[in-house]
């Protein structure tokens, strides 16, 4: 491990010497960014950058380089800056960089010819919501293997060695799966445990406390964590709201940059300095929030997630490729174990469990016009009530790295904020429920609506979900007009009949077994699950999805060949819908088992489940008798 | 009659700033002292808007050598002003020449009309103040590009100094001209349109102190604040007072009497001082300027004076004026400043752009710019000769076949010409293209609206299950911060000039749907509610989609037994298609290929085998702009001909197969197809192809299903003629009858219909009975009084 690493401890200290360096020749700019690039390319450097996520703020050193895996949720107006000035004492009139940093130094001579004036836009950024514990546990520990640069991991993996006895002769791996394990029992005691002996010490639960004062304006309620304004310099068309980002940069927390809100100001201030009667207090508290609860971060690289599964390489490089060659070897395997798995959640129904993998592998991987392809929202109908479906989405937030349950009782359709609002008064975009990172899993229980009306904001929160499964997009209510923000998110939905929400495909739960004590049950199916196994079924989820597809001429033609002949029978059985569901039906079941194109029989099996569903909801119209 | 230009000694060099402009005399910008009369005795009104809170470098003249050369210049005719190659002379002088000369022969801008297009343009404008007494003299900067491109640039680089010098030459120049006129205050020019226009995205460092003309939506607006222009300070000792002018926010409070040489006896005293209103506004850019997938951009703005209280939340402006960019404030006990400045702009000139869409005409304010490679490559693509195949194909490219239905769709994009009549009294005539998808569940549909909604910048969706009367029309709401009712309108009010989709319109409740009446023929929308009566624009074009009333199309019935809608509704769509499943063999196959092509080929295949769907938004938004074909003769004849040909297709058979609205419809089709073929003249084959289509949706809704002929009247009155006919011929055997049975005065019901039923070989069902009886009651011939039939 190298011991001085400059880069990240004093990395202004890197600027300011290329800036000096430069003569103002702008080309020190890009050089700087090579610099840092070429300095992170290198092997495992990017683990040594502390993470914000990770590590609690006041255990970071202020200047120096952090990283931070994030969500754009808002995107502040361009601001003009200092990117040189020149200080004011004349005896050392000396030109300085402004890039990077919050305030200036020295003093600034602000009629000096020298001044560049430059242009940045703020960010702001909160951790990926929804976030399942495993994936923050284990990337916190990845990170921990390493020392970074700060004071405090010591003392926090002192406190992880502490809860298993023996640290020393155990493999890392199986540490780490053993905290897990218990965060993950259902009956959740490592967890709150953990988290009462994380809370003194830790800074997540700072902005909880100050919550009254202060909305970190997370998408999904309960959620904690960081969150920061990243301030942009390059690039600035290419970030796009909704993207998950992995950002390294230099963490500024001056606290100058506190800007106290006197709830009454003095009026003839006002009057005489037209420049601090443009915000609103509310604005203010939005845009510049205490720095020691959102630090700003000044950002020099920064790297667009795929996913935020740990336990895959996140960068398409070439150990990537390697990792992917090697699993998909065993993907088959994996696959029956993880089908067996879910066939026993699902009480012994091997249908349901098969195309509840589908859907959990599904993405939308292209939109044609309007039309998202690829999605595969799923329908689970008939779930036995009392809290099944809960204990069902606690197994599914398991495997997936992010996901989110909605309880769709009347009460929270009601009142709880779906699509995201913009907030003139404050000027920030009030962050909803579905402003998700993309392949989120979001687990809505219809099993919790109950009758009674729904009032005019629960209608307008039922078509957004169903705009959301339709079209895979989001229509955020800027008051004067509604923007479009496409997504990407699977849609399970769970539902005593045939869901009022669209779907793509509705399966009809057949019990096999009626365990006496469901809970019991569950809990006994989840913990004979050894740790490394639920890991591969992590990687295995996370990498069916970034695969490659295609399908061979031969194969369309046979295809269509099905189509016309299907059609010949019974014209109205089968529609060109069904075609649609089928190929995406065939495209899943293909990369579930490792297959980049499609084969005849992958098409046949497709034809065949997609048959007997079919037949099981038939079935089950004829026996409500009540189902149009 | 005012001072020189180089008479730039003003009396209190003390505080003067010398780089501005304002203290080279120029008489209109600053009031110094006590407000002294400027030209021919009309008080000078101060500009907050050109430089209440500039940023101007304070210069040392005698120690920076820039300021040196500067007053060297000075005492020579090259004087500019410091900082810019502005001289005050030759500027002014360059001004003047501008209104006098300027003639703008083509110019078609509202504010113009009534103007003498031949004669110096401004100059009439003048003569306008002078009458109306409105001191403010608004000047579009493309007339002054096109006069002197220099002077030109000088006003964008320097607005602050440019704009001065021109409130100078105009008033020299009008009170020479109308030296007895009255007026409230000099004359100000207010600079509208630099051709630098920006959307609020493109603005950079490099804009700041520039003039720039920028368009957006008011999304807020502040109270009016007091801004201290000038401070009134009274000696509590001796009563002597001062003023002092307030420089960039601050006030220099004077420490010690001129009069007494008292220290710190000097108050301020508020109800003398000088004030100017100011209003802070933000404005967001709109929506159709955006990359997608991120979010607006908003601007501070301030409007000065008469600005004040001009716009209101929601309204689309284009604002002109300068931007600015201040530091922070700084803080006198810490060296270390935020480096971030503050940027607003100072507002010189508003122009709302939907306020005009009430008067009507709207090109310019929709006037998307176009960049000339842009429009190279869009009059190519014109001038292919298949260009209308390929715009249709490209459009909803994922949507399989019906490809007379997208080119209807396409022609409804464009839309036909706007034509104004309402000099003859008929009003306007709509030049919106409205159509109607009827068909069977499951056939794209809704996709295709979707398709539309996503592609027309000014569209809205909507599904009738879930949207009321008010949803679409408009509402009054208590606004609740003001108090104030506000007008807000739904979804066929914002679709003005763009194109309203409305899903499951058959499931529309029938008093949401009779709003529609009025906007699809009239293309306005009348509301009386809460006190407010109006009447909005909605030319707003319907594109519409119904499910059949059973749940599958049924062919032996008629288009609007089928959907149950109103036939005075269906004889207001231009064109009605159906979406059938088709259930042959062939088209399955194909069918099949289309959506299995559509899983597996990848972007660029697509991308080389369709239109971008960008292309083809720049595409329509051009045509629509730009292009106003009209009919030429040969043109008008072939339509001549069509109508008259399908008004005998019926009269062979003694009825009616056309009327006066289906010429409408044609003359509009043909126009919207020469527009695709960005043509200027509707020429025959332009005509053909409306025919065509025209017949094409005919032939697919108005086929009476017991005939098999197409026939109008289905659509128009609701009923085929061949029904009608034979509820006729019902009531007249019926007659016949009564009047067989010679002179009874009563008759009974039901024995009246067995008898009926007796004589009459086809089969007689009670309702076709009762239809007659009906009939004859009109014809006054008999009554019906419970269960018996009465003669009269």
């Amino acid at each position: 491990m190298p011991s001085s690493h400059d880069w990240i401890n004093k990395p202004l200290g890197v600027v300011e010497a290329m800036f000096a360096q430069s003569n103002s020749n702008p080309e020190w700019e890009a050089k700087v960014l090579e610099y840092f690039k070429g300095q992170l390319k290198e092997k495992e450097s990017h683990s040594w950058v502390p993470s914000l996520n990770d590590v609690p703020l006041h255990y970071l050193k202020p200047n120096s380089l952090v990283k931070f895996r994030c969500l754009v949720q808002d995107m502040f107006d361009p601001e003009f800056y200092m990117g040189v000035y020149e200080t004011v004492d004349p005896s050392t009139k000396v030109l300085r960089c402004g890039k990077y940093k919050d305030v200036t130094e020295c003093g600034v001579d602000l009629n000096s010819r020298n001044t560049v004036t430059a242009e940045r836009q703020t960010f702001y950024c909160v951790p990926i919501p929804g976030e399942s514990p495993w994936a923050k546990e284990i990337s916190f520990l990845s990170a921990a293997r390493v020392v970074p640069s700060t004071s405090y991991v010591p003392s926090r993996q002192k406190r992880s060695y502490e809860e298993d006895d023996d640290m020393d002769t155990q493999p890392q791996k199986t540490k780490w799966s053993l905290t897990e394990l218990q965060s993950s029992s259902p009956h959740g005691n490592g967890d709150s445990k953990r988290q009462e002996t994380e809370a003194p010490s830790s800074q997540t639960t700072a902005p909880s406390d100050c919550s009254s004062h202060l909305d970190l304006n997370f998408p999904l309620p309960g959620e904690r964590g960081p969150a920061c304004l990243v301030k942009v310099y390059e690039g600035l068309d290419s970030f796009k709201l909704n993207d998950t980002l992995e950002i390294y940069g230099i963490l500024s927390v001056n606290p100058v940059l506190t800007v106290i809100v006197y709830p009454y100001r003095d009026p003839s201030l006002l009057l005489l300095n037209p420049t601090e009667s443009m915000e609103t207090p509310e604005e203010q508290r939005a845009h510049d929030p205490p720095a020691s609860l959102v630090p700003r971060l000044h950002m020099l690289y920064a790297r667009p997630l795929q996913h935020n599964n740990p336990l895959l390489p996140s960068a398409p490089t070439e150990d990537q490729s390697a990792f992917v060659s090697s699993f998909l070897v065993e993907m088959a395997s994996v696959r029956a174990e993880l089908l067996a798995y879910l066939t026993h959640v699902l009480l012994g129904d091997g249908l349901a469990a098969e195309y509840l993998l589908l859907h959990l592998i599904s993405n939308v991987y292209t939109r044609r016009d309007v039309l998202p392809l690829g999605k595969f929202t799923l329908n689970l109908s008939g779930c036995p009530l009392n809290s099944y479906t809960e204990r069902l989405y606690q197994i599914v937030q398991q495997l997936v790295p992010c996901s989110y349950r909605l309880s769709m009782s009347l009460h929270t359709m009601n009142s709880m904020r779906l699509v995201p609002k913009k907030d003139y008064v404050a000027n920030r975009l009030v962050s909803g429920a579905l402003q998700l990172a993309r392949n989120t899993s979001l687990f809505l229980d219809e099993t919790q609506l109950e009758q009674g009306q729904l009032d005019s904001s629960g209608v307008r929160n039922i078509t957004a979900l169903g705009n959301l499964i339709s079209w895979q997009k989001v229509d955020y209510d800027f008051s004067y007009h509604q923007m479009e923000f496409p997504c990407n998110i699977n849609v399970l939905v769970t539902s005593e009949g045939r869901s009022l929400l669209p779907s793509d495909c509705q399966v009809p739960l057949q019990p096999q077994v009626t365990p006496p004590n469901m809970e019991e049950y569950l809990t006994t199916i989840h913990m004979a699950q050894f740790t490394s196994q639920i890991n591969k079924f992590r990687v295995y989820l996370s990498l069916a999805r970034t695969l490659d597809y295609s399908i061979s001429d031969e194969v369309t033609k046979a295809v269509e060949d099905d189509f016309v002949d299907m059609r010949k029978d019974d014209p109205q059985s089968v529609t060109a819908e069904d075609l649609h569901r089928m190929l995406v039906v065939a495209r899943l079941l293909s990369l579930s088992l490792g297959q980049t194109t499609l084969s005849r029989d992958g098409w046949m099996r497709a034809k065949h489940i997609d048959m007997l569903r079919r037949s099981r909801t038939e079935q089950q119209k004829s026996l409500n008798g009540n189902e149009p | 009659v005012s001072t020189s230009p180089t008479d730039y000694h003003s009396p209190n060099t003390k505080t003067v700033d010398m780089s501005s402009p304002l203290m080279y005399g120029t008489p209109s910008s600053r009031v110094e002292g006590t407000p002294r009369s400027g030209v021919g005795g009309t008080p000078a009104r101060q500009r907050p808007d050109l430089g209440s809170i500039r940023k101007a470098p304070q210069v040392d003249l005698h120690s920076d050598a820039d300021g040196a050369v500067a007053s060297e210049q000075a005492l020579g005719q090259k004087l500019v002003i410091w900082g810019t190659d502005v001289n005050v002379g030759t500027c002014k002088e360059k001004f003047q020449r501008f209104l006098q000369r300027f003639i703008d022969p083509a110019s078609n801008e509202d504010e113009n009309a009534g103007l003498d297009l031949n004669e110096p343009l401004y100059m009439q404008k003048l003569e306008e103040i002078s009458v109306v007494g409105e001191p403010v003299l608004n000047v579009n900067c493309s007339h002054v590009q096109s006069f002197d491109a220099d002077l030109y640039r000088q006003l964008i680089s320097y607005p602050q100094e440019v704009i001065p010098t021109f409130d100078m030459a105009v008033n020299e120049l009008f009170f020479e001209r109308f030296p007895d006129s009255i007026l409230e205050h000099q004359i100000q020019v207010r600079p509208y349109n630099a051709l630098k226009t920006r959307n609020m995205r493109s603005l950079n460092p490099e804009d700041i102190d520039q003039m720039i003309t920028i368009s957006g939506m008011v999304i807020r607006t502040s109270q009016l604040i007091p801004e201290m222009q000038e401070a009134f300070f009274q000696c509590q000792v001796c009563a002597f007072f001062t003023r002092v002018e307030v420089d960039r926010g601050r006030i220099a409070e004077p420490a010690v009497c001129r009069n007494c040489n008292t220290i710190h006896s000097l108050a301020l005293i508020h109800n003398r001082s000088a004030f100017s209103d100011k209003q802070m506004i933000k404005v967001q850019e709109s929506p159709d300027d955006m990359p997608a997938g991120q979010t607006p951009h908003t601007t501070i703005v301030y409007a000065h004076n008469d600005l004040v209280d001009k716009v209101q939340p929601g309204d689309r402006i284009n604002i002109t004026g300068i931007y600015r960019a201040v530091p922070m404030r700084e803080n006198p006990r810490q060296s270390n400043v935020k480096s971030v400045y503050k940027t607003h702009i100072d507002v010189i000139h508003f122009r709302k752009t939907d306020e005009k869409r009430l008067h009507g005409l709207d090109e310019d304010s929709d006037q998307k710019l176009f960049t000339e490679e842009r429009v190279q490559i869009l009059k190519e693509l014109a001038s292919k000769p298949d260009v209308y195949d390929r715009l249709s194909s490209a459009l909803a490219p994922s949507i399989y076949e019906h490809e007379d239905i997208k080119k209807g769709i396409l022609l409804q994009l464009f839309g036909g010409t706007r034509k104004d009549f309402s000099q003859t009294g008929r009003g306007n005539f709509r030049a919106e293209v409205n159509i109607l998808l009827c068909g069977d569940p499951g056939t794209s549909k809704s996709q295709l609206l979707q398709y539309v909604f996503n592609l027309v910048p000014r569209g809205q969706y909507t599904s009738g299950k879930g949207s009321s009367a008010v949803g679409l029309t408009a509402y009054v709401m208590k606004d609740p911060e003001t108090k104030q009712l506000v007008l807000q309108t739904g979804a066929l009010v914002l679709s003005d000039n763009g194109i309203c989709c409305i899903d499951e319109f058959d499931k529309m409740s029938d008093s949401t749907r009779s709003v529609l009446h009025e906007v699809m023929e009239q293309q306005t929308l009348s509301i009386a509610k809460a006190g407010i009566i109006c009447q909005l624009n909605a030319r707003t074009s319907v594109l519409a989609a119904a499910n059949p009333v059973e749940s599958q199309w049924n062919p032996k019935k008629t288009t609007i037994e089928n959907i149950q809608l109103p036939h005075t509704l269906l004889s207001r769509f231009d064109l009605i298609f159906l979406m059938l499943d088709p259930q042959d063999e062939a088209y399955d196959r194909r069918l099949a290929h289309h959506l299995v092509a559509l899983y597996y080929q990848s972007e660029e295949q697509i991308e080389e085998e369709f239109l971008d769907m960008a292309v083809l938004k720049d595409y329509i938004a051009y045509a629509r702009t730009y292009i106003n074909p009209r009919l030429n003769e040969e043109a008008s004849q072939a339509l001549i001909e069509a109508y008259v040909d399908m008004r005998k297709i019926g009269s062979g058979r003694g009825m009616v197969s056309a009327y006066p609205r289906q010429l409408e419809s044609l003359i509009r089709l043909a126009e919207a197809h020469a527009k695709v073929r960005f043509s200027d003249k509707v020429e025959t084959i332009d005509v053909e192809e409306a025919k065509r289509l025209h017949r094409e949706a005919l032939k697919q809704s108005a086929t009476d299903p017991r005939t098999g002929f197409v026939d109008i009247s289905i659509l128009t009155t609701g009923m085929s003629a061949t029904a009608r006919k034979r509820k006729e011929e019902v009531a007249r055997a019926l007659k016949k009858m009564i009047q067989s049975k010679g002179k009874t005065p009563a008759m009974k019901y039901q024995q009246l219909f067995d008898d009926l039923r007796g004589q009459s070989e086809a089969a007689i069902t009670k309702d076709m009975f009762e239809e007659a009886l009906r009939a004859l009651a009109d014809e006054d011939y008999l009554t019906v009084t419970g269960k018996t039939v009465r003669l009269l």
